[in-house]
């Protein structure tokens, strides 16, 4: 191909802005991971059916894998590595830990990720509609019962501190 | 899993859109809108189109809004955009309860109504919809612009009456009587997985007797449609379990079902006849 097919790209991503040149085919995983040498974010099955690359697009959970780096630009992309706040832990890495919610850890970024969005979109999600969400990701450790509960707590939780602020 | 090498082109107006497609499409250059089935295929190479005209940064197709009596949805509208109402209404309300059904949330995130129509996959739930609901399809080239009734869209398995150099622009869906009653069932061994087959329906009563009925079928054949055998067992009758039960039969004898090494032609069928059977129980409700 005679004609340079790259383009100049700025990626935010986790508030801190990258200026980059990507090929158009590289994956917004394969950007953030590779380019941005932030491999919290994991590439699984690369065809949107694990949910392991899930991260935040303007605040929408998504398939990192289904969308290519050169669409990101400018968008605001948030991954695991920033959840945690002064070096505190956010609530739902939190609540992982307490509930034993992770056993290899491979599945965890992208759950996290998706709750976080899910939460921060509707804070007092129903069971039934928190489990569908969650079943759109795969575990092959745990199992999803302990992923749920830790979720279940922190809604509960953001549900209390809001009620007594109120 | 990497998909192969393209040129991107990121237009702002459906002019520039349908110039960039009418100029690459020869070189198989595709429209990229949400990408939940394109990326994938592309990450197999099953597909590698040598250009990628990327829509979503072309202003206005992101509405979906009513005109005169259609609910008029744009080529970028998400899958999201239906978890809740987007008109009062029965309509409103089914194309909610439907969205459910649609892969899993972060797919409807960023997966397009106007996108899983033109994929035209037979287990996509739009497709069922828009059958179900007489919708015309807008597509747009250099050439201007053409309106396809949906019984002449679909073709086959992820086939459709588009030309290469056409844009899926919108889709307009009539909006029905405000008294119509849905329904709509599908069938998967997992919830998100591609459907085997579902029934969507819709009736009106009229003096305690069905009017207006529709049932669509999809997943079962190569592509969904309108099964009028189905639809003449119910019409003129009383809503209940006999004409329910005449009209699923009348389903599951008119359509020709796809098999495949994990799926008979009479599975499917049966499928059919409880799928539509459910639909209306549902509609009832």
């Amino acid at each position: 191909m005679t004609e340079d097919i790259k383009k100049d790209i700025t990626l935010s991503l986790n508030g801190r802005d990258y200026q980059l040149t990507v090929d158009p085919r590289w994956t917004l995983a394969d950007v953030i991971r590779e380019h941005c040498n932030q491999t919290g974010t994991h590439i699984g099955c690369e065809h949107g059916v694990c949910g392991a690359c899930t991260v935040l697009v303007d605040g929408d959970p998504i398939r990192s894998c289904l969308m290519f780096g050169v669409q990101a630009d400018s968008k605001a992309i948030r991954t695991v590595e920033g959840l945690a706040k002064d070096g505190k832990f956010h609530p739902l890495q939190e609540a992982f830990m307490e509930s034993h919610a992770l056993q290899c850890g491979f599945c965890t970024p992208g759950f996290l990720m998706l709750a976080a969005g899910v939460l921060e979109k509707d804070p007092a999600i129903s069971d039934e509609d928190l489990e569908d969400i969650l079943s759109s990701n795969l575990c092959r450790c745990t199992g999803y019962v302990n992923i749920v509960k830790a979720v279940q707590t922190v809604r509960d939780k953001m549900g209390r501190d809001q009620k007594r602020s109120a | 899993m990497k998909p192969a090498s393209f040129t991107y082109h990121a237009p702002a107006t459906i002019d520039e859109a349908v110039a960039l497609l009418g100029e690459h499409a020869p070189d198989d250059g595709r429209i990229l809108a949400g990408g939940q089935s394109l990326v994938p295929t592309m990450a197999f190479r099953l597909a590698r189109p040598g250009h990628l005209v990327d829509i979503n940064g072309v202003a206005g197709l992101d509405r979906v809004e009513r005109v005169g009596n259609d609910l008029v949805i744009g080529a970028c509208v998400r899958h999201a955009a239906f978890h809740e109402p987007v008109l009062d209404g029965p309509l409103g309300a089914y194309l909610s309860r439907v969205v459910r059904d649609i892969a899993h949330y972060p797919i409807r995130q960023r997966g397009t109504f106007c996108g899983s129509v033109a994929h035209a996959d037979p287990a996509s739930e739009w497709c069922a919809v828009v059958a179900l609901l007489d919708a015309t399809i807008v597509a747009q080239s250099t050439r201007g612009e053409r309106l396809i009734p949906v019984a002449e869209f679909f073709q086959g398995v992820m086939t459709t009456s588009l030309e290469e150099d056409e844009l899926l622009r919108d889709i307009r869906l009539p909006i029905p009587a405000g008294d119509t009653r849905f329904g709509f069932c599908e069938f998967n061994r997992r919830a998100g997985d591609f459907a085997i087959a579902m029934a969507a329906v819709s009736y009106r009563e009229e003096n305690g007797v069905i009017a207006d009925p529709h049932i669509a079928i999809g997943g079962a054949e190569d592509r969904a449609r309108r099964i009028a055998e189905a639809e003449q067992a119910l019409a003129g009758k009383s809503p209940g379990p006999d004409a329910f039960a005449a009209a699923a039969d009348a389903a599951a004898t008119a359509v020709d079902p796809m098999e495949d090494h994990a799926t008979s032609a009479q599975y499917r069928r049966d499928l059919v006849r409880t799928l539509t059977r459910r639909a209306l129980e549902q509609a009832t409700q």
